[in-house]
């Protein structure tokens, strides 16, 4: 990886040669201003509390000038501390005021570029930029983050930062794909404004109301007030079902008809692509923009996600299996939920193959596997209803009671998710039930197994296989499959690995 | 796998245990009249802790394993669960001693071997201190003549 590319014939030139930046730079001086707009909007709602209650004292004009005051002067120091340069072989970024930090990323270990721009920065035309390596070590601390550069500047930064990763392709003759990367960047899946009614689905508004509503009932309590305590005990001094039930509907409704206008907050211009040097880009949002570069040679496979109402419409969402990206704002997202087809088409031309290897027929999971399933699924909710019978008023036990069958079906839903299968690069492997998830891991990502019987899964002869790999969730688990079968999956899809293991296994 | 860490878990879980139960005894000592529950409470952790601590050490014992080979290291851990871990030595970052208080006064140590995942080191555990550094040395070897970034 570290050679520097040579041009092989046949790919396109390479983006405009830009000169490395190997001086000091500093972030933009306008972060001067957007940093406090950006973190001073959290605040501001404290500040006011703390100017308008009470009755003018002095000291409480006083704390909140100095609270601004504070953030100036912070936004200030780190600016004034922070200075980044971009040598031959390294990103180097020194930050810091009382501890001193100083980051080094090799250039030949950058795998993603993240470029995200929240409405503050994009009033000044400016865009943080992150860069992602595939170290995993301490979870959230990958990478570095320069924050903030101009707009051009970031794009100038991913196109050079990713240059160097262009590697020289080598025409498999296994791949149905023969033809070279157009010179421009080749638009592998956009926008639909038809998938808008996978949105309600996503249950994606209830999630934000959810949010919405903690920030607010922290910004209450400052107050001294105490909402839900009230309404809590107002509820029980009367009872009624018909309020409650209005309540339910309410907030349903509520979050379907908030739910559209955040897709197209989210996913508003989104559009995956892939560029000339060899990388796939995700770009999209209304307010704050992302554009995410993903370096595809690191690309370890495609997991597709179905929530359980977005199954029930049809659709899913793709997420990329890779090194380098936090799970942090989705940053892994490939494909917004939509229509299964499309998802599996993305799957298809983002993997590069003739057709997508999640639609590969799956091997089912022994039936032992569906006792197992609903076993877990239903004693939890019957040890909860003996519990509150024992413990609790009356009209609590019912509750659990009436949950029972839907566990159950969740639970049996689950069992027929299962299912894994291998094909000469792919190991296709199904799990979960509320989200349903096909992964296909390349076989040659898989850098370890992790093989786990628990007591009762011993009993029933059953095993749950985890395939390790450097990228995404860090291990992929093929759950609940038959002993002789799943090791014999995990033989075939890394050859050599297991086997001396084994004759030890059988005997 | 050194027969002494038996007594190594042995150890471990009595700790364990006494912690829970200690506080407890205390307590039903002190307090006036105390309820039947805490009573209860009481003798079930006693019960459970004996039983765990004398059945526990020995049954693991007989499950690990731990083999090494010019491609992979390979371990088998757990007592009720047990869990095999197999990584190839193509693949290694990392590898780490580690010896705790009890370890070291029993002459053991762990041997943490890391890759690129983020899930999971392979660990072997209750070797003899010897026996670890010269499988560490081993273990470098090869992965320092193996090329590659190992992601």
């Amino acid at each position: 990886m570290s050679t520097p590319a040579e041009v092989p014939a046949g790919l396109p030139a390479a983006p405009e040669f830009t000169e490395p930046l190997s001086e000091w730079h500093r972030l933009h001086v306008r972060m001067l201003i957007v940093r406090p707009l950006n973190e001073g909007l959290a605040m501001l709602v404290p500040i006011l509390v703390l100017l308008f209650t009470g009755n003018g004292e002095k000291w409480r004009l006083i704390a909140s000038g100095a609270t601004v005051a504070a953030i100036l002067a912070f936004s200030y120091l780190i600016w004034r501390t922070t200075k980044y340069r971009i040598t031959d072989d390294q990103v180097e970024l020194h930050t810091g005021l009382l501890t001193r930090k100083q980051l080094a990323v090799p250039r030949d270990r950058i795998r993603t570029v993240d470029l995200t721009s929240k409405p503050g920065h994009r009033v000044f035309g400016l865009s943080a930029v992150r860069i992602g390596t595939g170290q995993q070590d301490i979870p959230g601390t990958d990478g570095l983050t320069l924050d903030a550069v101009t707009q051009e500047e970031a794009e100038r930064l991913r196109v050079l930062l990713l240059q160097k990763a262009v590697a020289p392709k080598t025409a498999s003759p296994g791949e149905p794909h023969a033809e070279v990367a157009v010179p421009e960047s080749e638009v592998i899946s956009k926008l639909d404004l038809k998938w808008l009614k996978f949105a309600p689905l996503s249950l994606s508004g209830l999630v934000a109301i959810g949010a919405v509503f903690g920030v607010l009932s922290n910004y209450a309590d400052d107050l001294g007030l105490h909402p839900v305590q009230d309404l809590w005990e107002w509820l029980f001094e009367h009872p009624s079902f018909t309020l409650l039930g209005a309540f339910v509907i309410a907030l349903v409704v509520l979050g379907l008809v908030l739910s559209v206008p955040l897709y197209i907050l989210q996913f508003w211009n989104y559009q995956l692509t892939r560029e000339p040097d060899g990388t796939l880009r995700v770009q999209r949002g209304l307010l704050t923009t992302r554009s995410v570069s993903v370096e595809e040679q690191r690309l370890r496979g495609v997991d597709i996600q179905e929530p359980l109402l977005v199954r029930a419409g049809k659709g899913a969402k793709a997420v990329a299996v890779t090194t380098g990206l936090g799970s942090k704002g989705e940053s892994n997202l490939l494909l917004p939920p939509a229509p299964l087809s499309v998802a599996h088409q993305v799957s298809r031309d983002v993997l590069k193959v003739a057709d997508d290897p999640t639609t590969r027929k799956l091997r089912k999971h022994p039936f032992a596997a569906l006792r197992r399933s609903l076993f877990r699924h239903v004693v939890p909710w019957v040890v909860i209803a003996i519990g509150l019978a024992v413990w609790a008023p009356s009209w609590a036990w019912p509750i659990p009671v009436a949950i029972i069958p839907f566990a159950a079906l969740v639970g049996w839903d689950n069992y027929r998710s299962l299912g894994n299968a291998l094909d000469d690069r792919y190991l296709v492997t199904r799990n979960n039930s509320l989200v349903r998830s096909t992964v296909a891991l390349q076989r040659t990502g898989i850098i370890g197994w992790r093989i786990r019987r628990s007591f009762f899964q011993r009993r029933s002869g059953l095993m749950t296989i985890g395939a390790t790999t450097a990228a995404g969730a860090g291990v992929y688990h093929v759950t609940d499959v038959g002993e002789s079968d799943g090791l014999a999956l995990a033989d075939e899809a890394v050859p050599d690995l297991l086997r001396p293991f084994l004759v030890r296994v059988d005997g | 796998m050194s027969p002494k860490s038996v007594l190594l878990w042995t150890m471990q879980a009595a700790v364990f245990w006494l912690v829970l139960f200690v506080p407890q005894l205390i307590v039903f000592l002190l307090v006036n009249e105390p309820p039947t529950w805490e009573l209860a409470l009481m003798i079930a952790t006693l019960v459970v802790g004996v039983l765990h601590t004398a059945v526990e050490p020995s049954w693991r014992y007989r499950v690990h394993r731990w083999e090494t080979t010019p491609d992979a290291v390979y371990t088998l851990s757990g007592w009720l669960n047990q869990e095999w871990r197999v990584a190839p030595v193509s693949r290694i970052q990392t590898i780490d001693t580690k010896r705790g208080p009890f370890q070291q006064m029993l002459g053991l140590a762990t041997v943490t071997v890391t890759t690129a995942s983020a899930a999971g080191p392979v660990e072997i555990e209750g070797l003899d201190h010897e026996v670890a550094q010269q499988l560490v040395v081993e273990l470098t070897n090869t992965t320092q003549a193996t090329p590659g970034d190992a992601t």
